[in-house]
């Protein structure tokens, strides 16, 4: 199986900008992008992903190069763009490229965030997609599944995807690291921005207990508190909310502070010390900066949640070099497996397999067997490479054999298996 | 024997070792060694103390090598006992140290093997020496999650994370961590006071003689109790628990070594 005819085309965030995969963007259902992949010329396996920041195409073909006009054709349909433009704006990977640029995206390398997870799984659910439809073969099936492995190697041994890189998981991380299990743990919201909403949001999913929500209008506080299932009061209510729950998080739009030092110590005695972390995202600030000298406070606004996010961005990029020297060794790996996708590598493989287990046992016997002469012993020996080549004929037969309504691959795929041929030693 | 306790120091100082080089490489595997090491360790170090009650023919608590190895000894199966049941990240790296530099000061002490003075032939001595040192045990515990919170504390209030943040468990699973060890260090030290003062009015015919150890276990007695009162009825709990687990420990050293070589007393024979 010759490298080469694996293809990836694509489009992503760092090639074409917003305006350019707009247009592109397939949504929903794959089923319509795979049937007409499958059905270009030359084109024997395929799968489709497509996300928010990424197109792509991966597949074998006999003629990449003609493939690829027709896959462009494809993508770019709906956006009026020549081939010419269509290749600026799209990537096209062969081989050991291919093969490296998949293992990027699915160990999230190629991801705007590195580290983030979301892309593994869609790209588990584009290969899932595909396999419904059968548009998948023998590689892109060993392709496929290796990227996921090598996904999972990545996440086991880099800290690639360890500490938080945006302002609302910085906070929810934060978090964890007082309280422990959010589980029986309360949040308020003081006030309704876009990024209070983010963060109740993260807390949910991490199992916060309860959310209540205070704005200055009652109607909003009650929207946003439907939407999280918790309850809504007024901002007058503030210091009493203060008394019970254990994370504030602060986004009004008030000019001045909204809590001060002496307001909330004398809440402390009355919360028997239990630890109360306060976020301030916003600008102007609305929690007094000194609450943070207080005894089991801890305020962070959002300068310092920045900060956090930074440090932890510089650790994520020493991780990622690691994530890269993993990706190197894998692709090389799946390279040697391609290269024995052939016949004659397989032969030769079956034939050495083989007579690696007839010398070991002829040996072990014989060395048991002192007594024997020297024509019993040839007799023995050749009693070995009877039973092994009256054994392999079969296969043999059934490897070489051309009938034009086999699948060569499969074939090869199917002995391998059987005689255990891939297996890392 | 020697040859013995010797083992049990190496194993418990390379233990350490492995333990520091998981904090910092964070491979899994190699905290799995270092608790097997330690492990290793402490079965090693239970042996040493049949071999030496053998040896002696008395429980060997009475030396001050003897009492600061037990001292170690009971550290290590709190830590692992207490490991069966709860997960705390990196507990390891910060006990283990502890233990070893215990048994470095074992090993420096004389471990000549004295005859029982007769004022501690007594059915009490296995009880009440056993049960006062395995408090001191627990306080050890105690006082290494007293630090560990303190300096995750410190990092996440600074805003500056620096090799703990992420190392260290929550300040909830510290705090808990440090309650727990301080309840059964109050108990076993409560236990440890009765059983003394009975055998006292056994040996010495009073309860209670004031005596410079007495008189210093009771004040670690009452800073451990005032401690958990603080904690029940006014929330003392989390930075001002683990301060007062640190001094709460070093008083219980001085009453294991301080009286001793400082104030002397009737009780000054064990170490």
């Amino acid at each position: 199986m010759s490298a080469e005819s694996i293809v990836i085309i694509g489009v992503n965030h760092k090639t074409a900008p917003v305006a350019v995969r707009e247009k592109l963007a397939f949504s929903g259902d794959c089923s319509g992008p795979l049937l007409t992949l499958i059905n270009i010329e030359g084109c024997r396996e395929c799968c489709f992903l497509s996300t928010c920041n990424r197109v792509e195409v991966i597949l074998v073909a006999d003629d990449p190069a003609v493939a690829a006009v027709a896959v462009r054709g494809f993508l770019f349909a709906r956006s009026g763009l020549a081939d010419v433009e269509a290749q600026q704006y799209s990537y096209l990977y062969q081989g050991q490229e291919a093969v490296a640029h998949l293992y990027q995206v699915a160990t999230s390398l190629d991801s705007m965030v590195v580290g983030e997870p979301q892309i593994l799984g869609q790209l588990k659910q584009a290969y899932r997609e595909a396999m419904e439809h059968k548009t998948t073969g023998v590689i892109l099936n060993r392709l496929l599944h290796k990227s996921f492995s090598v996904a999972k190697r990545v996440r086991t041994e880099t800290n690639i995807g360890g500490s938080a890189v945006s302002i609302s998981y910085a906070a929810v991380e934060l978090a964890k690291k007082i309280f422990g299990s959010l589980r029986d743990k309360s949040v308020l919201l003081v006030g309704a921005g876009e990024m209070a909403e983010l963060a109740a949001e993260h807390l949910l999913r991490q199992g916060i207990g309860r959310v209540i929500v205070a704005n200055r209008t009652l109607e909003r506080a009650a929207n946003l508190a439907r939407k999280f299932n918790g309850t809504a009061v007024g901002l007058a209510e503030l210091t009493t909310q203060l008394a019970e729950v254990d994370i504030l998080i602060s986004s009004t739009g008030a000019t001045d502070l909204i809590l001060r030092k002496d307001e909330v110590k004398p809440l402390m005695r009355q919360r028997k010390n239990r630890p109360l972390f306060l976020i301030d995202i916003a600008v102007p600030r609305d929690l007094d900066p000194e609450l943070n000298e207080l005894d089991n406070v801890y305020l962070y606004d959002i300068d310092d949640l920045k900060n956090v996010v930074d440090a932890n961005k510089g650790e994520r990029e020493k991780e990622a070099l690691r994530a890269e020297d993993i990706v190197a060794v894998e692709v090389v790996k799946f390279g040697q497996w391609l290269d024995g996708m052939e016949l004659a590598p397989t032969i030769t493989a079956l034939r050495q397999k083989a007579n690696a287990i007839r010398e070991a046992e002829v040996t072990k016997t014989l060395s048991a067997m002192k007594s024997l002469s020297e024509g019993e012993r040839r007799s023995v020996e050749m009693l070995a490479n009877a039973i092994v080549n009256k054994l392999l004929h079969e296969p043999m037969v059934f490897l070489k054999n051309n009938d034009p309504n086999d699948n060569p691959q499969l074939k090869l795929d199917f002995v391998r298996q059987l005689f255990g041929l891939d297996r890392e030693a | 024997m020697t040859l013995l306790f010797q083992l049990t120091l190496y194993l418990y100082l390379l233990a350490t070792a492995v333990y520091v080089a998981h904090f910092l490489s964070r491979q899994k595997q190699v905290r799995a060694v270092a608790r097997a090491i330690l492990l290793a360790g402490g079965i090693l170090h239970t042996v040493y103390f049949i071999v030496r009650y053998v040896y002696v023919g008395h429980t060997p608590l009475t030396s001050n090598h003897e009492a600061v190895s037990f001292f170690a000894w009971s550290m290590t199966w709190a830590f692992l006992s207490f490991w069966w049941r709860y997960r705390v990240k990196n507990f390891g790296v910060f006990v283990s140290p502890l233990i070893s530099l215990l048994m470095l000061i074992a090993a420096l002490a004389s471990r000549e093997m004295l005859p029982l003075p007769p004022a501690l032939r007594s059915n009490w001595l296995p009880v009440h020496a056993s049960i006062a040192i395995m408090a001191n045990g627990f306080m050890a515990l105690a006082f290494c999650g007293g630090i560990m919170y303190l300096l995750q504390e410190r990092e996440i209030k600074k805003k500056k994370f620096g090799i703990f943040y992420s190392r260290l468990p929550s300040l909830e699973a510290l705090d808990d961590l440090n309650q727990h060890c301080m309840a059964l260090g109050f108990l076993l030290l409560t236990l440890g006071i009765i059983t003394g003062s009975v055998w006292a009015k056994q040996a010495w015919g009073t309860y209670w003689q004031w005596d410079p150890k007495e008189t210093w276990s009771l004040i670690t007695w009452l800073i451990y109790a005032a401690m958990l009162h603080q904690r029940l009825s006014f929330g003392w709990r989390r930075r001002r628990a683990a301060i007062m687990a640190i001094i709460g420990f070093a008083a219980a050293l001085f009453t294991l070594w301080g009286v001793t070589y400082l104030l002397g007393g009737v009780h000054s024979y064990v170490g």
